[in-house]
This record gives structure tokens, sequence and C-alpha cells, in this order.
């Protein structure tokens, strides 16, 4: 599908039609609304996951094109004809199934809230960097929080989903 | 993982067999709807229905039905610590069942059936660390008499006696191996079946334990890497509307003026709703809400508490805390101690207000109807919740209909039922169900806040240096007072000195004494570590100060004060073997030592630091030594030390929150700074091998980590930091 026209302007409604997770999906909404909320309340995706609002936190991560990407300072209309992909898809992917078992592994879920974000941001890492360094770990999750402190078992995960082997 | 929404057995048809236990204990049994076999436990009644009826509450609720699933309802929330894992491998243990074989369900809101037996709660609160205290025993004496009675009718169709039989996952063999029998088809003969007598009902001794003791994974970890675990704040409703919030920025503060056809205008804006002291915008998606809340361009009134600003705040509490208390300890005499010792050391120490900031940010979803409400949220009070809610509608309690939550974090916040009715104050104007959603920024700046402490501390050391007289004087706010007032006695609040009337070491002549003083402006409540998470930085900086003016190595000064107190030593020694206590380490680097008996459970940490030229901190290493008692599940209590250590050191280091022109300074995660991945230090925990009754282990770390580190960087430079956070002194 080439040069796919994702916005349509029917009278006085707007509406962009995204690529998530393989699937077309439509949605009329004002172009500035953050990707984070047409995920959440329009088409009732809750695995992405609210928690600053401004980049800060991380939990909203999802890929656009491969990219790990805050959606809620994404708006909608710049998101065009890329591919977005959310943790709901993520295990569709054998790197994201390795890391979602390398958590598993490894018991690092506590409250589970930041996690899909944290996963998010390790695939993205793992395909760019198949064999990070601590500082490239570092680098990759400093913008996703965990207040339950879940960091020692995320670095390990990530290892592990790296070298699948103990890390 | 989670169940459907299920009907409770109607407990008013339940078999009931006033057996005596252990702890006066008593068994029902009855049929679930579908036939199965439903078991309680109940404990001496706590609450007020319950001691009407003089009938005890059932607290632990478990079903088995036909197609041999066990349910277990879960009277305690899931917010993080593994309790509905470690809470059903307890009662798997005794059932001699799978772990998998167990599917969990939030509890509905019953003080009669699932409040915590524990002194300080006795009523359905997820808090305390308490869980794992209050329900162990319930759990597996439920297990076990429902493994004792699917036993007893399998050998009653076998003909045999029931002690020749054996249990294997859910199976139950006679004595050849030869005939056997699911616990599935044993329900309908089980139920008809007179309950175990107390004294025939043997819990399982360790060597027999094929749960307790590992570390089977969390039932909820595969959803909850996948997206699939339901927050509250991820609930879907037919019709469901969200709405924005603005609170009044200044407590007592009012809207004063709203544009609400600027709102109304925005795309997706349904409705633009007014309370007391907030604003709430009403939308098909966040997103429009937001947007139409800020088109709305509210101003307020800020009301009494304009003014409030922290230095105020601090000089009340200074002034406060030069009065003698409410005395929480007094044995010896302190005063002619002090003043024949042969020194005398004082000091005084701070400690900061703090938000809770857990990931998940305040929401509540409520259909307000006619003569009924119902509500979806991650609560920890459910009961207390539901009350509340009944009494700002005027509506009976059981008109108020809760759907607990998993939680994305609570440390305390969701013990507060603030979010709750500010919701149901939006819902009642809305038709139909909406969901409130608190942006960040509202919910740093309208946390309820932990207290801020300033504390007296002093201490008479006889020609030796051992300590002969110790005076420690607590002064903040008292949470008890204002959210648990029945608690409240004699001026004295129990949480504000947990950790300081108590200390581990042998003092003589101690005196601990607590000054309520109430900050206007700011509400206070629990927070991760409760009591402890101040006292403990308090008493174990001085201790360490202590140990300095003697001349002595912290950890054996802290030895020669634990020799009546065996477990409290032997985490101190382990910690300290662990560590490496008393290898050399290079300038700059330093080791601090804590211990702590506190929600049950004894602690040592080690941390060790290094500091830069600038006085930049960084913790490098935590070693901590736990003995909780009985270990439910090893993995589970490292991920809690861990845990704990780094929500107690995210505070220590960086954690404040402070006030201006009455109004909160912090908004974001740019200024009420979270630990990230990369200041993260290494936790390393230990694990004392024990049988003793299990202790609560979710917020002991957070209450020891902080004097550890503060003692290692007196080690490393000399520098003793009596103010937290560490990175503002």
């Amino acid at each position: 599908m080439i040069a796919t026209i994702s916005r349509h302007l029917t009278g006085e409604r707007m509406t962009y039609a995204l690529k998530i997770n393989g699937t077309r999906q439509t949605v009329d909404v004002d172009g500035d609304t953050p990707l984070l909320w047409v995920l959440r309340d329009v088409l009732k995706m809750t695995g992405t996951k609210f928690g600053c609002g401004m980049a800060l936190c991380g939990a909203c991560t999802v890929h656009i094109d491969g990219v790990a990407t805050r959606s809620c300072i994404t708006t909608v209309d710049s998101v065009g004809d890329s591919s977005v992909t959310t943790i709901e898809a993520i295990g569709g992917t054998a790197l994201g199934r390795k890391v979602q078992e390398a958590w598993l592994d490894l018991d690092v879920v506590q409250c589970g809230y930041c996690q899909s974000g944290q996963i998010m941001s390790a695939v993205a890492l793992l395909a760019s960097t198949p064999r990070p360094t601590d500082a490239e770990i570092d680098d990759a999750m400093s913008g996703n929080v965990c207040r339950c402190g879940t960091y020692n078992r995320i670095r390990d995960a990530i290892k592990r989903a790296a070298k699948g082997k103990q890390p | 993982m989670m169940a459907p929404e299920t009907e409770r057995l109607p407990l008013s048809v339940a078999r009931s067999y006033p057996a005596r236990l252990s702890r006066r204990s008593l068994l029902k049994v009855g049929a679930t709807a579908a036939g199965g076999l439903a078991l309680a436990v109940a404990l001496p009644s706590w609450s007020k229905a319950a001691s009407k009826e003089n009938d005890p509450a059932l607290n632990a609720f478990v079903r088995i039905e036909p197609d041999g699933r066990v349910h277990l309802t879960i009277p305690s929330v899931e917010m993080g610590q593994g309790i509905y894992t470690s809470m059903s491998m307890l009662l798997a243990e005794e059932l001699e069942v799978d772990l998998d074989a167990v599917t969990v369900e939030h509890a509905p809101p019953n003080d009669a059936l699932y409040a915590n037996p524990i002194p300080i709660l006795r009523q359905q609160t997820t808090g305390a660390s308490a869980s794992i205290r209050g329900f162990w025993r319930p759990l597996r004496l439920a297990g076990a008499a429902a493994r004792l009675m699917l036993v007893a009718a399998a050998a009653k169709q076998w003909n045999v006696a029931a002690s020749t039989c054996s249990v294997k996952n859910g199976v139950v063999f006679d004595s050849s191996g030869a005939k056997s029998l699911p616990y599935r088809s044993l329900l309908r003969s089980a139920v008809t079946l007179k309950p175990p007598a107390p004294d025939q009902i043997k819990l399982k001794p360790p060597e027999q334990f094929k749960l307790i003791g590992r570390s089977p994974k969390r039932i909820e970890a595969a959803d909850k890497v996948s997206g699939r675990t339901q927050f509250g704040i991820d609930v879907i409703l037919p019709g469901l509307r969200v709405a924005a919030v603005a609170i009044s920025p200044v407590a007592g503060g009012r809207p004063r003026n709203v544009n609400k056809a600027a709102a109304l205008a925005t795309k997706g804006v349904r409705q633009v709703v007014t309370t007391d002291e907030a604003v709430a915008v009403v939308a098909d998606h966040m997103g429009a809400a937001k947007k139409g809340l800020a088109s709305a361009a509210i101003t307020w009134d800020d009301g009494p508490n304009a003014s409030v600003d922290s230095k105020m705040l601090v000089e009340q509490l200074k002034r406060a805390s030069e009065a003698p208390g409410a005395v929480a300890r007094n044995e010896g005499h302190f005063e002619q101690a002090f003043s024949g010792a042969a020194r005398r050391i004082e000091a005084t120490y701070e400690l900061p207000f703090l938000a809770h900031a857990a990931m998940e940010p305040m929401n509540c979803t409520v259909h307000v109807r006619k003569n009924s409400c119902e509500i979806w949220v991650g609560t920890q009070i459910p009961t207390v919740t539901q009350a509340a809610v009944a009494a700002l509608l005027g509506i009976p309690q059981e008109a108020v209909i809760i759907h607990n939550q998993y939680i994305g974090g609570g440390f305390g916040r969701r013990l507060e039922p603030d979010g709750t009715l500010l919701a149901v104050q939006i819902g009642k104007q809305v038709d139909g169900p909406v969901k409130v959603i608190w942006s960040r920024e509202e919910d740093i700046q309208h946390d309820i806040y932990r207290p801020y402490y300033y504390d007296r501390i002093s201490a008479g050391l006889d020609a030796a240096g051992q300590p002969v007289a110790w005076h420690h004087r607590v002064c903040g706010s008292s949470i008890i007072a204002r959210a648990v007032p029945a608690l409240f006695k004699n001026g004295l609040d129990f949480d504000a000195v947990e950790g300081a009337a108590e200390p581990p070491y042998a003092l003589p002549n101690i005196l601990v004494d607590y000054v309520r003083a109430e900050p206007p402006g700011v509400t206070t409540g629990f927070w991760r570590g409760v009591g402890p998470a101040h006292n403990v930085f308090v008493v174990e900086s001085f201790v360490d100060e202590l140990a300095a003016a003697a001349g002595q190595d912290p950890v054996e000064y802290r030895r020669n004060l634990l020799g009546h107190n065996p477990r409290a030593l032997a985490v101190l020694n382990l910690a300290a073997e662990k560590a490496g206590w008393g290898k050399p380490m290079p300038a700059g680097k330093g080791r601090g030592v804590a211990v702590q008996f506190a929600f049950g459970s004894y602690l040592s940490l080690v941390a060790e630091v290094a500091v830069d030229e600038k006085g930049t901190v960084k913790v490098e290493r935590v070693v901590c030594a736990v003995d909780c008692g009985l270990p439910i599940n090893p993995v589970m209590i490292d991920a809690q030390v861990q845990s704990g250590t780094i929500f107690g050191l995210t505070a220590a280091l960086r954690g404040v929150i402070t006030f201006k022109d009455g109004r909160v300074e912090q908004s974001n995660f740019d200024t009420y700074l979270p630990m990230r991945i990369e200041k993260a230090p290494r936790i390393e925990t230990y694990i004392v091998p024990s049988a003793a009754e299990p202790g609560g282990l979710g917020e002991a770390a957070t209450a020891i980590v902080a004097p550890a580190v503060t003692n290692a960087i007196f080690a490393a430079t000399r520098r003793r930091i009596r103010r937290l956070p560490i990175e503002s002194t």
C-alpha cells in the first residue's frame, strides 16, 4: 500500500487511518490527540499505559516503525503511514517473545504497570543492539521508570534475552 | 488469570459447625451453587456486624468447583507485593493441589468475611505489611481442612480408614495406590461430612512442603508481561466516558471561573462538571477531556491556606518539638541518667513530606444510579471506601458495589478514599459510567503526604561509650488521629512512634514521647514503611553517632547492644559477613549499616557508597540480611527487598515535597524525581532459614535503607546527614 492517504476530510470529520499491530484502524479524533489515548480509549487497547503525559516515565512506550516512542506526546496526525506496534502484539515477534520469556524467567514484574513500556523499550534496544553493554542498557532504559524498583531484574532479563542464558 | 466475577456462596445457608480450632478459629463448609465444596476458616470476629450476630466472621473463602478448579477469594489486594501468589501457595500447600489449579478472585468489600485479623487492622485493609502475617494461618487451615474432608470422603467410598489414604496433586489414593479419586468427584460427598475437629488438623511440617519455601512464578506474571492485566485505569464498560480533572491547587480552595463553553467546543467533550474543589471535563476519550480541561481556563479562589509554605511549616514543627509530648515509653530515669552520664550527645533529625507517585495515577470508574453506586477501583481499603461513598450519597452501604482491581503501585496512596469520593461527586452528575483519571500533576500535587517529622534525640554514654540514657521525641502530624481516630489514645499515635518506642537494642533509661503537630493545608497519610520509615532513620543514624562518639566500629557497637536479641544479632552478623564488613575501602567510599525489627521481620542492611569531590553520592551496593520467619516464597522476598530498597533510596536521595503559596511545588517526574535504572545499585538479599511465624516484608527494606546509606556517607566523608533528602543537604 503505497502512499496511503491516512487523513480523510469528509465534511467536518477528520479521520486517521492508523496501521496498528498490522491492522488498519480508522479513528475520528482531533489531529493533536495523543496516540496513547487513541490506543487506550478509542481502540480499547489498554496494554499501553498512561504514567506522566510528558514522556518522562516511558509507561506509554510503543514502537513506531520499530523505534521505541512515547505515545503520550505523539500526536495522531504525526503517525502517518508508519507501523505502530504495541505490547499486545510484541509477543508475536521472536524477539518480543524472547524478552517476555526472560521477564518471566527472572521474575521481573511486581505491580506490572510500567512493564509494558519496559518491555517495548527493551525489545527496541535488543533489535538494534543485540548484545548491549550495561551502559547501553542504561541509555535505552533510563526513560522507563519503575516505582516498584525492578531495575536489577530488568537489567538481568535484558542480558538473558540477549544471550539466551543466565546473566 | 482473573476469574470472572462469581456469586459468593450465600453464607447464611452454609452449614456451621462451631468446632474450636486453635486460636479460636472455626470452620464452615457448604455447597457452592455449581455443586462444589465451599469452605471458610473463621477467626474471632472483629467486625461490628459479625459481633451483632455473635457469629465469628469467615475470612478465608475457598471454593472447589466440580471442574476441579480451586477458587480463592483474596482479601488483600495485589499491588506488586505478590500476595495473590503467596496466598495461593499457602492454600495449595495444605490442600495438596498444584498452584495452577488455583484461580484467584478480588474480594468484594466485606469486613465480616475478609478483615485482616491482626490487631492494628481488624478490617479489610491491605497495609502494614500484614497480609501474610494475618492470613498465613487461616489459609493453611482452610487448605488442610478441605484436604481432610476430601480424603475422608474417598475413604468412606472405599470403606477404608482415612489415615491409610494419601493425596497427590488433587487426587486421593488408597494405600495400595491402585484406587484413586480426583477431588472433583468427591465434592458432593465431602460437603455432607463434618469438618475435622481442631485437634485433627495438623499443618504440614516444613520437610513436607512442596510449595512453601520455593519460588513458583507469580500467578499474574504472564498477563503482566503481555499487557493483559486489567488495572483500575483499564476498566472498560459499555457507554463509558472518561473525565480529566483539575483540583484546587490549594487545599480548601474552590473553582472561581470556568470557561465551560470553550471546553464544550472541544471535539469529543460531552460535559463539564464542577464539585466544591474540582472541575472535571467528561469526554469520549482522555485526549479530548484534557484538551477541554485546558481550554476551560479555570481560575481558583485559594481559600484560607494560600499562604502555607514549607519554611513556615517546618518552623511550626520545630517549635512544637520543644515541649514534652505523650509518653510512648518510659523505663528507668532518663533525666537522672542523662545528667549523670560521662558524655551527652544531642541531635535533631528531619524528614520531608513525600508523595507516593505510584506508576498508575489515581483513577476511579463510577456508575452512580438512582439508589445505588457501582465502583471499579484499585483500593487498599474497600470497606472504608464503601462506607464513605454510602455516606456521601446517603444510600445504604450494601447499595455501593465495589469491584477491586489490580493496582499499579499502592505504597499507601490507595489507603485513602479521596480519589473515589471525588469520582463519585463527578459521577453523580453524569448519566452513565465515567472513568476519572488524574494527570500526573494532579496525582503529585493532591497526594496525601507522608508527614514531615522534626525529631529530637539525645543519649548519655558511660565512660566506656555505652548508652546509659536515651530520649527520642517524635514530632509530626498524626495519621492515626485523622484516619483511624479510634486508635489514637491519650495523644499517642502508635504509628508515629513505631520503630522509636521499641528499638532492637538494650537501652536503659529510655524515654520516647510524641508531639502531635498538624501542618495547616496539608493532609498527611501512610507511606510505604510507615512509622519505621521515619524512626529507623533517626534511631539508626543516632546509634551510629553514638558509635562514632565512643570511637567504636558501628557493627561492633551494635553487637554489644543486641546480646539479648539473637535474631537481630544474627541478621546483623550475616549482613556484615556478606558485605565484607571491615575490609578496607578506598578514599571517598564507605560502608554503613543499620538494623531493624519491624512488621514482624528482622533486617540488617549494609550499603556501600562512593562520594565524589562535589559531594555527589552514588550507592554502589546494598546487602540485606532478612529473618522474616518462615520464608514463604524466597524470590518474592528478594523482590520485596529490592523494591523496598529502591523505594526508600529514591526518597532518601532526592525525595521531597515542598509548599509555596499553599501549592505543592513539585508536579511531575521532572521535579519529583524517581530513581532510574542507571542509579539503581546491585541489591543482594540473604534469607535466614527459620520456622518462626512469618513476618511482613512489603515495607521493611524501605524503612532501613536510608540510615545505612547516610551512615555509609559518614564513613566515607565524616559528614553526618540529619535532614533528608540527602541531596538537599
